[in-house]
């Protein structure tokens, strides 16, 4: 049970964030979890979003670089060494973790999304070590 | 001094009926042993026996680097391979390389060429010169080298790339004379500054070129280094450095017309433009043997000038040029032409994409940039993916181009479209 992350390709320069932003406000599409990873000479900019192909869509219509891609976000609990476990569990595995960051749900547990190699054997072997995978109806539902 | 004043010093007359025997000769030998000129010279409805002088030079047909190109490697060498002793070859405009090849005759009259050159600077056998220009397929290492050896000077062949030890040697052994581009001299000035050296080197004169530059950047060589610096110029289809150089009065660029007959031409009418007018340099070989050419268009833009120079050759000189008729760039010595960037990037992907090359100067050694636009099927949503694709380019480019370029990715439609020529290049020297 994947979840369509919506990336887009950014230079490094003034405002070029703010057109994706201005963008997708214009489709009424709402941001549910945002990361940046950026580098001397470019950015990528991740995102969750209520509305994943409408989203990426208008993005290309207006020009940009993006495309959707499938990842997976786990639910953890608010406990010292979860993640650690989690991750022990996958790294046993010889998955490899490309990149990861939080997503707020804004109820009490904390959720994380991930990218990695083999990422359906990634899913297995969580699933069977009990961890709850969001769904992407969740995700849709997150938005107030 | 005067390597060779019988032929630097000839009067005009004299000249002229040398030149006019010499192109009869060598128009007879394309057309017997060269079917590319044959068919050409058949479709202008022309013979040799039409060719009786050089007033006749304009019935003949032109050669372009596409026609070098079009008959890669050898088509246009005019001796069988066996008495070819030497390949140069530099770049073409859509990736092949343009070949060129050499008899034992043609390498004698090179270094002859150049020894005049060299001469015509003040170097002589009791110099001491780092050759500094690449060696290898450019003609540039090669050629100083071997003229630098017919004058009887030492020669000391440092090649490009270490800087370190040839700023050491330059002081260790004394020498007086160096051969580069003039931005790698610059180059080279900046780091006997840096290190407090300038006051510790013998050099006298310097003999740059291989790429364009202005008389601002010869003051500041002549300044930095207190030396006399001058402007070679060739091409490696005419036959290399040597085709030309300025004297001790820099009123122009000296052409060894005994050997490079010169012409000036419009290059949209293609008819030839008064002396002293500006237009594209045209060139036709009237002794070499390897690959004679008639009416090379070289795109280079200067005008030409028959008067006496106050040193007393009789040669014509060239201006410095304004520039050329195509798109082809120089970059640090070698040719780049913006067609090559788009060939090597449509061999990555199915389609073309956009670019554009920028190129500068940075503490004086050119840089180049090219700027390829992220279209969907180049991009990924990981960072390795897209650095990865980077040094990929960097590459295919470096092979294609044969120097390194950095590339930057950028947005899609982030490049300006025009309306009419795409525009592929910035060029931020400001050469001219």
């Amino acid at each position: 049970m994947f979840i369509k992350q919506l990336s887009v390709f950014l230079e490094n320069r003034e405002g070029r964030l703010e057109d994706v932003l201005q963008v997708l406000k214009d489709n009424e599409v709402n941001i549910i979890s945002l990361s940046l990873a950026d580098t001397e000479k470019f950015g990528i900019l991740r995102m969750l979003v209520n509305k994943p192909e409408a989203a990426n869509g208008a993005l290309k219509r207006n020009g940009f670089s993006s495309k959707l891609t499938d990842v997976l976000a786990i639910k953890i609990s608010h406990r010292v060494g979860m993640l650690q476990e989690l991750l022990e569990s996958i790294c046993e595995e010889h998955i490899n973790i490309e990149y990861m960051y939080a997503l707020s749900t804004g109820k009490d547990d904390a959720s994380m999304v991930l990218k990695t190699s083999n990422l359906d054997f990634a899913e297995k072997t969580l699933r069977a070590k009990g961890v709850e995978i969001v769904t992407p109806e969740e995700i849709a539902d997150i938005q107030v | 001094m005067i390597w060779n004043e019988t032929k630097e010093c000839m009067s005009r007359d004299e000249k002229i009926v040398l030149q006019g025997a010499r192109l009869v000769k060598t128009v007879d030998r394309v057309y017997h042993n060269v079917p590319f000129y044959r068919r050409k010279m058949q479709s202008l409805g022309i013979e040799p026996g039409d060719i009786r002088g050089i007033e006749d030079l304009a019935k003949l047909p032109f050669t372009t680097k596409v026609d070098l190109r079009d008959n890669y490697p050898f088509g246009l060498f005019a001796v069988p391979q066996s008495e070819i002793v030497r390949i140069h070859a530099s770049s073409g405009t859509t990736g092949k390389t343009t070949v060129v090849g050499y008899t034992r005759r043609d390498l004698d009259i090179w270094s002859e060429c150049v020894a005049r050159a060299f001469t015509m600077t003040g170097v002589s056998k009791n110099d001491i010169i780092q050759v500094a220009y690449g060696y290898g397929l450019f003609t540039g290492g090669l050629g100083a080298h071997n003229g630098a050896e017919k004058l009887g000077a030492t020669v000391v062949p440092m090649s490009t790339g270490n800087t370190k030890k040839l700023t050491t040697m330059m002081i260790d052994f004394g020498v007086t004379a160096i051969a580069c581009t003039p931005s790698y001299l610059l180059h080279i000035a900046e780091t006997l500054e840096e290190n407090n050296q300038i006051d510790k080197i013998k050099l006298k004169v310097a003999i740059c070129g291989a790429e364009p530059w202005t008389e601002n950047m010869r003051r500041q060589i002549e300044t930095k280094l207190n030396i006399c610096a001058h402007d070679i110029y060739g091409l490696s289809e005419v036959m290399g450095p040597g085709v030309a150089c300025d004297c001790e009065y820099h009123r122009g660029l000296h052409v060894y017309d005994d050997h490079f007959l010169p012409e000036v031409i419009n290059p949209d009418t293609l008819e030839a433009v008064e002396n002293g007018e500006t237009g594209e340099l045209v060139f036709t070989t009237i002794t070499k043997e390897g690959i004679p050419l008639l009416r090379y268009r070289t795109r280079d833009l200067t005008s030409i000038s028959y008067d006496t120079c106050e040193c007393g050759r009789t040669l014509p000189r060239i201006s410095r040029f304004k520039g050329r008729s195509d798109d082809m760039l120089i970059i640090r010595g070698v040719n780049v032409f913006p067609s090559q960037v788009e060939a090597a990037l449509l061999e990555m992907g199915e389609t073309t994409p956009h670019y554009i090359m920028i190129v500068d100067r940075v503490n004086n050694l050119d840089t180049l940039e090219v700027q390829v636009e992220v279209e969907e099927r180049f991009f990924s949503d990981e960072v390795k993916e897209l650095e990865k694709l980077t040094k990929k380019i960097e590459h295919v480019l470096q092979h294609a181009l044969g120097i390194a370029a950095k590339v930057k990715l950028v947005e899609p439609k982030s490049i300006e479209r025009s309306m009419g020529k795409a525009i592929h290049v910035i060029d931020k020297r400001k050469l001219v």
